[in-house]
């Protein structure tokens, strides 16, 4: 009896998370792809009928979007290592008494919604708006000068709404590294470029895979930034999908193409894993 | 490769590490198994025939309404910026008949709308309102199709039938007002900021000229910019044929590729219109004339000469209403010519109640100084009140035969507006 409700309560500890992980991961996913391989149309229904031409469509007609989403996704996580690292390694050695100050500051941006903060970006790059309007009345920009609808808002908008996620784990992995660890490069010699690169960069990397992790996947099938920032030919997967579920109601095609995402972001994830070099990123990015 | 000390890691891993065994071949079965259930329960259709006879659709609408009563209560759903946010006219329902009203500006395109619906409407459920307002359009006819609109009982509706104009009685996408009657419609044209912009446009030549180049704005809408493409041709889009569309496509391509077009919008066009991001785009005549009112910006509204869209959003209440009864009496209540007069004053969009203009002037004699001009301008608008003349020149969607038809207009306007 006792060695049954041993063996139960493990399972019993994770029925919740298993149940929400069941309801409202699993059960959809399966639900998107048999919605995937069927065909038809609103009015008349669809049925399942192995219909793979959702895919072959779906990519032959969407694979510029698909290639400048991840094109787009990878710029953005680039600029964010490279805005976000400096901060994070500031505020893990160098923020002392208020790290915590630094962190909520961080974090500050986030208490505003979404779309809010992007529509904001839209104030604020406005042609004659309060940033570009100046410079051109003072004859530094061209009066026809405009970074709206244009690639770079878009990407300056991605890398400005996940720089948290990107930062946060970051600051993580830098914050555990045992000082003594530095003292003792010193101890050894190293300069302190010799220190950074041989010791603090190598104990960080698990905290950039992960910022990487969380701020690639939600940048590259993002939709809010090219519709609200972006022009003509800067329209993301994210949006095709959006549009072909809400406009077209071709729930297929959108399917297809949600499917096709997530394979090429998960190919690329362990592409990626791999040439890091173990799975220890994983474990330890996970701690 | 033979040698153990230059082994390639990834064939060791590959040697060593837990490959695909039987159990995970169960696992990856009882998974597809799964698939496989599910896809049994994919998405149902539920095409319905339309009665043939008149005899048949009184009977529908018996059988709708017989045992409906009144309950007291009304929950609305309309778009933002159709009404007075204070919502004087529903002030005057409730206390005329006794029946409070909820308003929710809860449809922002009828695209979304429709999918956050149909689940529900497909399950017989109640999508929480008894009255929503719905564009002529894809999805209007998608709802008729489906079943999903109750059809109206014109015995409730006697302010509609006296004083509804003769040409919102008989709409081609719903003749005889079978399931909805108008909410307001609207014409889509040009709008332009004459601090930009020194010769007004009159044609719509006036978007392809590259003079513009960056900042002309143009709609995401597949119809409403095809029609753009169509108008431009000298093509009616309500006549228009595959072809015709091609040959449009082809046009906003090439006005896409030379960079006159800055970016094309669902909704917030009027926003860069007023601070100088775009110049001129494709518009609804009511919003330009709100922003003016609300922000005393001084944006411009054109019908081109070759003619324009007018589209009619319409009130209509879903078959799972729960208080279906109320909803028609607040239907029937907005062809008051008064409360109609009321509504017009503030949102600017065309009423579907001639009457209306005699009661604007009216009261536009008896106000003062501002309010007097808005008001008289309101009266004089062609954008509220068209003469036969403007009608003339006016055009409306085209109505799609099929789903088919439908899926091949929005993939070739499409591949413009999602480059």
């Amino acid at each position: 009896m006792r060695t049954l409700r041993a063996r139960l309560t493990p399972y019993a500890l994770v029925l919740p998370g298993g149940l929400w992980l069941a309801i409202f991961f699993v059960i959809p996913t399966l639900v998107m792809l048999s919605l995937s391989l069927q065909s038809g149309n609103v009015v008349d229904g669809f049925a399942f009928t192995w219909n793979w031409h959702s895919y072959v469509d779906g990519i032959t007609t969407y694979h510029n979007q698909i290639v400048r989403s991840l094109l787009y996704g990878l710029s953005a996580t680039i600029i964010q290592i490279v805005i976000g690292f400096p901060v994070a390694y500031w505020i893990a050695f160098k923020g002392g008494s208020r790290k915590s100050v630094y962190l909520f500051l961080v974090l500050l941006p986030f208490l505003v919604s979404f779309v809010l903060r992007t529509i904001s970006w839209q104030f604020l790059l406005s042609d004659n708006g309060i940033l570009l309007g100046p410079l051109k009345s003072l004859g530094v920009l061209p009066q026809d000068f405009h970074i709206l609808a244009t690639p770079y808002a878009v990407i300056g908008g991605l890398s400005y709404n996940f720089l948290p996620f990107m930062i946060l784990p970051m600051y993580v992995a830098l914050e555990r590294i045992d000082p003594r660890l530095l003292e003792a490069a010193q101890d050894l010699y190293a300069s302190k470029v010799q220190t950074f690169l041989r010791v603090v960069l190598p104990l960080s990397l698990p905290g950039v895979f992960a910022g990487v992790l969380m701020t690639f996947v939600p940048a590259s099938s993002d939709y809010v930034n090219s519709s609200v920032l972006g022009g003509t030919n800067t329209t993301m997967i994210g949006n095709v999908i959006q549009n072909q579920f809400l406009v077209n109601q071709d729930y297929p095609v959108a399917s297809a193409l949600s499917f096709t995402l997530m394979a090429l972001l998960l190919v690329g994830i362990f592409v990626y894993a791999r040439a890091l070099g173990t799975e220890d990123v994983l474990e330890v990015a996970a701690r | 490769m033979n040698d153990p000390r230059n082994q390639d890691p990834a064939f060791l891993r590959g040697m060593t590490q837990r490959r695909l065994g039987r159990r995970d071949a169960f696992r990856l079965a009882g998974l597809s198994a799964a698939g496989l259930a599910l896809a049994a329960c994919g998405v149902q259709g539920k095409r319905v025939t339309k009665p043939t006879s008149s005899a048949q659709a009184q009977s529908a609408v018996q059988q709708y309404w017989s045992g409906k009563a009144k309950n007291g209560h009304v929950d609305f759903a309309n778009w933002p910026y159709y009404m007075d946010p204070k919502h004087p006219q529903l002030k005057q329902f409730t206390q005329q008949t006794g029946i409070t009203v909820t308003y929710d500006e809860a449809i922002q395109e009828n695209a979304s709308w429709f999918a956050k619906i149909q689940p529900l409407l497909a399950a017989g459920q109640s999508i929480n309102y008894d009255l929503m307002v719905v564009t002529n359009g894809i999805q209007f006819t998608e709802l008729v199709e489906l079943g999903y609109l109750a059809p109206l009982d014109h015995s409730k509706l006697p302010n509609f039938a006296a004083n509804a104009g003769p040409r919102y009685k008989n709409e081609a996408y719903d003749p005889g007002n079978v399931y909805s009657i108008p909410w307001t419609s609207g014409m889509t044209g040009i709008a332009y900021n004459p601090k930009y912009i020194d010769t007004p446009p009159t044609s719509y030549a006036a978007l392809w000229d590259p003079k513009y180049k960056g900042k002309v704005g143009m709609m995401a809408d597949s119809q409403e910019i095809g029609n753009f493409g169509m108008f431009l041709l000298g093509v009616d889009p309500e006549k228009s044929t595959p072809a015709d569309w091609e040959k449009a496509a082809a046009k906003l391509k090439e006005q896409r590729d030379a960079g006159i077009v800055r970016k094309y919008y669902d909704q917030g066009y009027v926003d860069p219109l007023g601070k100088g991001d775009i110049w001129l785009c494709q518009a609804w005549s009511g919003d330009i004339f709100q922003k003016n009112i609300s922000e005393g910006t001084d944006l411009k509204f054109v019908i081109p000469e070759e003619g324009a869209t007018i589209w009619t959003d319409n009130m209509m209440i879903p078959k799972t209403a729960a208080n279906p009864v109320d909803a028609i009496m607040l239907m029937d209540f907005f062809y008051d010519p008064q409360i109609a007069a009321g509504l017009a004053e503030y949102i600017n969009y065309v009423t579907p109640v001639p009457a209306a203009q005699a009661i604007i002037k009216a009261d536009a004699a008896k106000a003062k100084g501002d309010e007097q001009k808005t008001l008289e301008e309101v009266a004089d608008s062609p954008l509220v009140f068209p003469s036969e003349a403007d009608y003339a020149k006016l055009r409306t969607y085209r109505t799609f035969k099929n789903t088919d038809e439908q899926k091949q207009y929005e993939n070739i306007f499409q591949a413009i507006t999602t480059s």
